[in-house]
């Protein structure tokens, strides 16, 4: 399967939807941990991203993932706009040039998208951010031939899981210190409505 | 959640508004943006100054605008860090072509924003350089981890800052000494209360009627360390000493104090709190050169307060001295 223009639209309708239904459970997340906005600021995003991305006409994948970071990164504010903006502008970039998306492309430049966050967040595995699931979705991909929506979904549910295990060392949560242990990441939660949401598509394609 | 506001989701436009109104002759707001500026600025010759971060911690930042300090302040919204494009606009806004200079509090959400501005405004030509404000000793300080908060000793920054702008300085100048405010300032808060995000609807954190939560933050997260409640006698020298064993201090030394409320403790209780904080730095020798007692930098409706001490050397004297005609720190 190849992800079309209409399949990466549709991946974010339905990214919006889980973030907009999940809005408070996501800032309940941040709460013991953070500031208690995070579901605030992904439900504030998520929607100008639909409400940019379903007027417009677009000619290919990258142009799609530009608005949605462009408006993520205008829109969202605190650590998450930036980071979820930079994850989908270095996807973006990555497939520059693709009309549709095949599954070793979106591997790559899924992989683009984890090391541009790193570089810009300063951080990497295992600090207890939302590169906690990324990245362990990208190396199951890696591991693949084609997309599958099941395993991709299990993958990142069980990263975010992971997650509630792990000490903060950045963002908010890491004020917390050995308190951070037991509560999921927000910005893992999120990341595993999207990859959940990619695993619908993917699903309905196959 | 009681408050007085018309919609959760538009309170940070609606006190803007209200903002400008109650200093027409003094501040603008930029069109389409969250920014509050000096009206007259960009001021020609003059390096351009700008804060902001999350909206929750009023008077900061936009109170600071005016003649000495600010030149512009961005607001966010309620405890989130402004975006990227807004705070390019306010840079651009400023530039008279002697470069802009960015005081931002370390958040992790707030670096990377900044930071994401000046590099847009870098490829546009003008000159950015910033200061990264971390005060808070409640946290641990660690290159390895997202490292301390910028709480209440920002305001001396943009106070120092300001006035050294105000004096003609370069960028370069400004940046020296607004780095060695930072060098010099350490602060400590607590809380009694926690505080509700509008939007979110419910409090942050839950805490009994006998207790106190010691190492609190501004954005209604959870403190370090919670207990029962304490005499004012016994919080001031908690916190006190939590700074003073941060920072070397000599007898003779001078500092300026600054007593914060985080936004619904009665003066009274801060003036009895700055009582025994003189006390304690008398019994050290060190000597208060100025002390401030108010609200400078809140947490929404929190109950509580920060103890902030800086260093003072004579250049710092003078700049902390120095006419500043912000609304919120007239001088
Ligand atoms: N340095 C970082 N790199 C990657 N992700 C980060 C980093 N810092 C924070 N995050 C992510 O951002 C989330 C918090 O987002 P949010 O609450 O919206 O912002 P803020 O922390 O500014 O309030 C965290 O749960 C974490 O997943
Ligand atoms: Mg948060």
């Amino acid at each position: 399967m190849e992800l079309q223009v209409k399949d990466i639209i549709q991946w974010f309708e339905l990214t919006n939807e889980k973030i907009q239904a999940n809005k408070d459970y996501l800032t309940s997340l941040d709460q013991p941990i953070g500031d208690g906005d995070h579901g605030i600021n992904m439900a504030r995003g998520f929607k100008e991203v639909v409400n940019k991305i379903s007027t417009q006409d677009y000619e290919n994948v990258a142009d799609v993932l530009k608005d949605v970071a462009m408006t993520l990164m205008s829109k969202v504010g605190g650590a998450s706009g930036p980071i979820f903006g930079t994850a989908f502008l270095k996807l973006s970039i990555a497939v520059k040039g693709s009309d549709s998306l095949n599954f070793e492309t979106f591997t790559k430049g899924l992989e683009e998208a984890v090391n541009g966050v790193k570089q810009r967040g300063k951080a990497t595995e295992g600090e207890k951010t939302m590169i906690d699931v990324w990245s362990p979705v990208v190396d199951y991909l890696k591991s693949e031939k084609d997309f599958q929506g099941d395993q991709i979904r299990k993958t990142a549910k069980q990263a975010m899981e992971n997650t509630k295990e792990i000490m903060a060392t950045k963002g908010r949560a890491s004020y917390f210190k050995e308190k951070s242990i037991g509560h999921i990441d927000p910005g893992a939660a999120s990341s595993f409505y999207i990859f959940e949401a990619l695993a619908e598509v993917i699903k309905g394609g196959n | 959640m009681k408050k007085i506001i018309n919609d959760p989701n538009h309170v940070v436009q609606d006190m803007i508004k209200g903002m400008v109104m109650a200093n027409p002759k003094t501040v603008k707001q930029l069109e389409d943006t969250l920014i509050i500026a000096r009206s007259e600025a960009p001021i020609a010759n003059k390096v351009g100054l700008v804060s902001g971060g999350g909206s929750g911690h009023e008077p900061a930042h936009a109170g600071y605008v005016g003649k000495g300090m600010l030149d512009a302040a961005v607001a966010g919204e309620v405890f989130t860090s402004p975006t990227p494009d807004q705070v390019l606009e306010a840079i651009k806004a400023l530039d008279s072509g002697k470069g802009v200079f960015l005081v931002i509090k370390n958040y992790t959400g707030d670096v990377l924003n900044f930071e994401m501005a000046q590099e847009l405004a870098e490829a546009e030509g003008i000159k950015v350089e910033k200061v990264v404000v971390n005060d808070d000793v409640a946290v641990e300080d660690s290159s390895f981890t997202t490292g301390r908060r910028g709480i209440a000793g920002t305001v001396f920054v943009h106070k120092i800052a300001g006035a050294k702008a105000e004096s003609g300085a370069s960028l370069e100048e400004v940046k020296a000494v607004a780095d060695r405010v930072v060098k010099n300032v350490r602060s400590m808060g607590m809380a009694l209360t926690p505080c509700t995000v509008p939007a979110a609807g419910r409090p942050s954190f839950q805490l009994d009627e006998n207790e106190m939560e010691i190492g609190i933050g501004i954005h209604g997260e959870p403190g370090i360390e919670r207990k029962s409640i304490a005499t004012a006698d016994e919080i001031a020298t908690e916190l006190t000493n939590k700074v003073l064993e941060d920072i070397e201090f000599s007898i003779g030394d001078d500092v300026a104090v600054m007593v914060n409320g985080l936004g619904s403790t009665p003066e009274m209780e801060l003036y009895i709190l700055n009582s025994k904080v003189h006390e304690i730095l008398n019994e050290k020798g060190i000597n208060v050169y100025k002390t401030f007692v108010g609200e400078y930098m809140t947490s929404l409706e929190m109950a509580g307060c920060s103890v902030t001490l800086l260093k003072l050397d004579e250049e710092l004297k003078v700049l902390l001295d120095a006419e500043s005609l912000a609304p919120a720190f007239l001088n």
